[in-house]
């Protein structure tokens, strides 16, 4: 044997060796992935990276139905979906959530999900329920993506914050607003969708253009938005920004009280609600999931009073479950949006692409 | 013989690379009619995606001039000038380049954003504009060219240039004819990776061009993980692939061309405190610009870390999962322990990979094995997210369905890490003598015996300045991480990234917290590599 052949053979030999040492030792936690094939107690939930739940009530899952709950985040809510679709058949996991009505049709139409009824689907919203006949998905919480603005600016101003999309094309708020873009980020692609709502196929593209003449600043992302471009949030005032008006959610109100330092006695910011975008988040089970008992309890589970009480804090959007209590904070400093706006998820596929195109040349060029 | 050794770096990269790489580019090329290599030119000929080369291109060319035109100053400065603080210096100099963008982002935009130090002091703006992209390049990619020119230069003896002088050469003439030909090359690579780090930008161009910029990879990004627009993506891949493949060339032909030209000196040597009134203002220069471009969008990151009252309530904050109201199910602190643990098997992997590959391209090499050199490199200009797509439908089945265990971070992460360990182990093992090694032989060593006693001690170094480096690396890396993070595993870079993407000062607060600890750790990784550092000759 000559030389390098040994040298090599030991490296090789050191090289397994270390492969083998660190997937004993690293990454603790991680030892109960050989369990997943076959009857399996742990159950998969594919998710987006918004997803957060307290750790309590997944322990309480456990407890019920003896299954583990293992989150799997996939990047942002659209990129999670396109995992999905482009895993089809071979999943990551068992349930995947946070499809929304922005998506649904995408994941509806490449056959994601196996249909299933849920257990105590009776105790939620019918109109939340957008693929009543067939239980391919299961609605488990929503959200409305609004128009937030700085208190503090307005009433120093004493000028009163505007309240509907009308408003925002108006003099007196020139240069005031900040969307995201619709091509990169999902609260801007919900404030065009409620444009289109509003406006019609004909009318949202003039509407934009008088948002554009009255001075709409377009970025990238909601963090930047709002991290850096709004005024009334906590990093906007650290970066002294100027735009008194941002596309948010109007759960982002409450948040600024529960996430304050020290916390205020109310919220800085407030919510223009004739410009709310409806976001339905659903839940379906994956085809091809290994574990498809597990699954299913887990979906029951997703719209169980425990859970449905416990998303608010955590992922700051509305239970769907009627018998589910809202937290104190929601019901003190958010708001209630009587008639959001709403677009169909068929439409939405036919012509979000288009939308987006059309958009883009109309504002970015 | 070498075949055994490239055996395992070959198969990785065929596995983890090579393969799924394949997979999400044939994915978008093929139909039920087979190929459909005619998506090429259509796709091609759209003036949006020519719109998009251009951009890539030009700012890209713009970012490698100007990080030459700011760092060949301090490369000299670093290898020729003797000054107390110089390895500290020459630590804090690398940590950007190891920085996650979406840190760099942050800082940036608090410094050249609205309300930033400039628009405060004379109103100026620069984020949204392709200023802030081309700082935020200069500020990645300093330490490349430090390292690799700096490197160089600290062991070219002076001496020549002084014989010239001597001759009768003016100081320029002598710079000119002695030093400039000789560091050519280290520059003309040091420009290439430059080139080649900015020409994929994504995360700087995404955060501080907003959305009227887009380079290639962006578009990849948005095409494959946005729109699923797979064929487009894929042809976006190839156009990038083929762009990368060419400056990686050069780069190799740059690379031997540096290899086989000079007699190089100790660099203790070379080094001396600076003389007169111009070797003074010269190293003040270079500190200022430092201070500037470097250590002050750092400082700015800092200070953000602090609450209201100077304190350090959100870094107490981090302690407890409680206090990031479910962001994530445990302390986001214990994001630190996470990304220590990935990056420690990141870096064995990258070690064990890197070290046989650079081992077999030790031997004087053929073509086919330059060819393996360079193939190496290629992660580091092939898209995060093409790679992991890839992985997504590649690795689906068993004994290969990885993809939701743990391992898949590290393997990941090794891809990007191997280039480094090759890149600094490779002219250390090529200095080895092999007479010292056949003399032991003769002697009576076994081969093994022999390895430990000549081959060992040699390149131990350079394997801890490799390792240190995959390290920093993988502790900072974010495209790949992301992917595949748990909920109840965040890394660093993912756990900023999941702060940042909620309201609330304190979440802020923390965010910036974590980035400043992700900041120290990268310095204190790298001030240890200072420690060890003696052989300047890697090329990082």
């Amino acid at each position: 044997m000559s030389t390098t052949k040994k040298i090599t053979a030991g490296a090789v030999a050191t090289a397994l060796g270390a492969v083998t040492l660190t997937a004993c030792g690293g990454g603790s936690g991680a030892s109960g992935d050989k369990a997943d094939s076959g009857k399996s107690k742990t159950v998969t939930l594919v998710s987006h990276d918004s997803f957060a739940a307290s750790d309590a009530v997944l322990k309480e899952f456990t407890k019920k139905t003896g299954y583990t709950v293992k989150v799997l985040k996939s990047g942002d809510a659209v990129e999670a979906v396109n995992k999905a679709v482009l895993t089809k058949g071979a999943p990551q996991g068992d349930v995947f959530f946070g499809v929304d009505n922005t998506t649904l049709s995408r994941a509806l139409d490449n056959g994601l999900f196996e249909p299933y009824e849920a257990k105590g689907l009776d105790r939620v919203d019918p109109a939340l329920q957008l693929d009543k006949d067939e239980h391919r998905v299961t609605p488990v919480d929503y959200g409305d993506i609004c128009v937030n603005y700085d208190k503090k600016y307005f009433a120093d101003k004493k000028l009163a914050p505007p309240q509907t999309l009308d408003d925002l094309a108006k003099p007196a708020y020139e240069d005031l607003l900040v969307v995201e873009n619709p091509e990169r980020s999902s609260p801007g692609l919900g404030f065009l969708l409620g444009t289109a709502a509003a406006y019609g196929d004909g009318g949202w593209q003039g509407y934009w253009k008088k948002l554009r003449d009255n001075g709409v600043k377009v970025v990238d992302s909601w963090e930047i938005a709002y991290n850096q471009e709004f005024s009334g949030s906590a990093g906007g005032k650290k970066a002294k920004a100027d735009r008194p008006l941002v596309v948010s959610y109007a759960s982002s109100p409450p948040v600024e009280v529960l996430y304050g330092e020290p916390k205020p006695a109310e919220a800085p910011t407030g919510v223009s609600t004739g410009t709310c975008f409806r976001q339905i988040e659903f839940a379906g089970l994956l085809k091809g999931a290994a574990n498809q008992d597990g699954g299913k309890a887990l979906i029951d589970f997703l719209i169980g009073k425990q859970f449905q009480e416990d998303m608010p804090l955590n992922m700051f959007v509305h239970p769907v479950a009627k018998d589910a209590v809202l937290p104190e904070l929601f019901t003190k400093h958010g708001v209630v949006i009587d008639k959001p706006l709403t677009l169909a998820p068929g439409k939405i596929a036919e012509n979000r692409d288009q939308w987006i195109k059309s958009w883009s040349s109309l504002v970015l060029k | 013989m070498r075949g055994a050794l490239v055996l395992l770096p070959a198969a990785f990269f065929a596995v983890f690379f090579a393969y799924p790489v394949a997979a999400i580019v044939g994915r978008g090329l093929k139909s039920d009619e087979g190929w459909q290599f005619g998506r090429i030119g259509e796709v091609l000929a759209q003036p949006d995606v020519l719109d998009v080369l251009w951009f890539t291109t030009w700012q890209a060319l713009a970012s490698t001039a100007l990080t030459l035109l700011v760092a060949l100053p301090g490369a000299y400065v670093l290898a020729r000038f003797d000054f107390p603080g110089k390895q500290a210096l020459r630590a804090v100099v690398t940590v950007p380049f190891v920085l996650p963008t979406v840190v760099v982002g942050t800082a940036f935009l608090a410094l050249l954003g609205r309300g930033g130090l400039l628009d405060e002091l004379w109103g100026v703006r620069l984020d949204t504009t392709v200023w802030a992209i081309l700082l935020a390049h200069v500020f990645f990619n300093y330490a490349v060219v430090v390292r690799t020119v700096g490197g160089l230069w600290a062991q070219l003896d002076p001496r020549q240039e002084e014989a010239a002088r001597v001759l009768g050469a003016s100081r320029f003439a002598a710079w000119r004819r002695v030093t400039l030909p000789a560091l050519g090359p280290a520059v003309a690579a040091a420009a290439l990776m430059v080139f080649l780090f900015t020409y994929t930008s994504f995360g700087v161009v995404v955060i501080l061009g907003g959305p009227a910029y887009r380079t290639l990879e962006a578009e990849i990004y948005r095409q494959t993980a946005q729109l699923l627009d797979l064929p487009t993506a894929a042809v976006l891949t190839l156009v990038q692939f083929a762009a990368v493949a060419c400056v990686l060339a050069l780069h190799a032909w740059t690379v031997r061309r540096r290899e086989t030209a000079l007699r190089l000196v100790d660099p203790a040597g070379t080094a001396r405190r600076p003389r007169g009134a111009g070797q003074w203002a010269l190293l003040g220069g270079v500190l200022a610009s430092i201070a500037l471009l470097l250590v002050l969008p750092l400082g700015v990151l800092v200070a953000r870390s602090l609450d209201a009252s100077g304190g350090l309530g959100f870094y107490r904050a981090l302690r407890s999962a409680e206090a990031s109201g479910g962001t994530f199910v445990v302390p986001p602190l214990q994001a630190v322990w996470n990304s220590l643990e990935f990056a420690l098997a990141a870096t064995a992997i990258a070690v064990v990979v890197g070290g046989l590959a650079a081992a077999a391209l030790t031997r004087r090499a053929g073509r086919l094995v330059r060819g393996f050199d360079a193939l190496l490199m290629l992660p580091l200009g092939v898209s995060a997210v093409t790679v992991g797509f890839g992985f997504l439908i590649a690795l689906d089945e068993p004994p290969l369905d990885l993809r939701s265990t743990w391992i898949l971070v590290p393997l990941a992460q090794a891809l990007v890490g191997v280039p480094f360990v090759v890149r600094t182990m490779l002219p250390v093992l090529r200095a080895v003598d092999a007479r010292l090694r056949e003399a032991a032989a003769v002697l009576g060593a076994s081969p093994l015996r022999a390895w430990r006693e000549v081959d060992l001690p040699m390149v131990r170094r350079a394997l801890l300045v490799a390792a240190g480096f995959a390290f920093s690396v993988s502790l900072g890396e974010f495209g790949a991480t992301v992917f595949i993070a748990r909920a109840d595993h965040p890394t660093l870079p993912v756990a900023v990234a999941r702060l940042l993407g909620r309201p609330g000062e304190l979440n802020y607060g923390q965010a910036m917290a974590l980035s400043t600890i992700l900041m120290v750790v990268c310095a204190a990784a790298l001030l240890l590599l200072e420690r060890v550092r003696v052989d300047r000759k890697g090329e990082l």
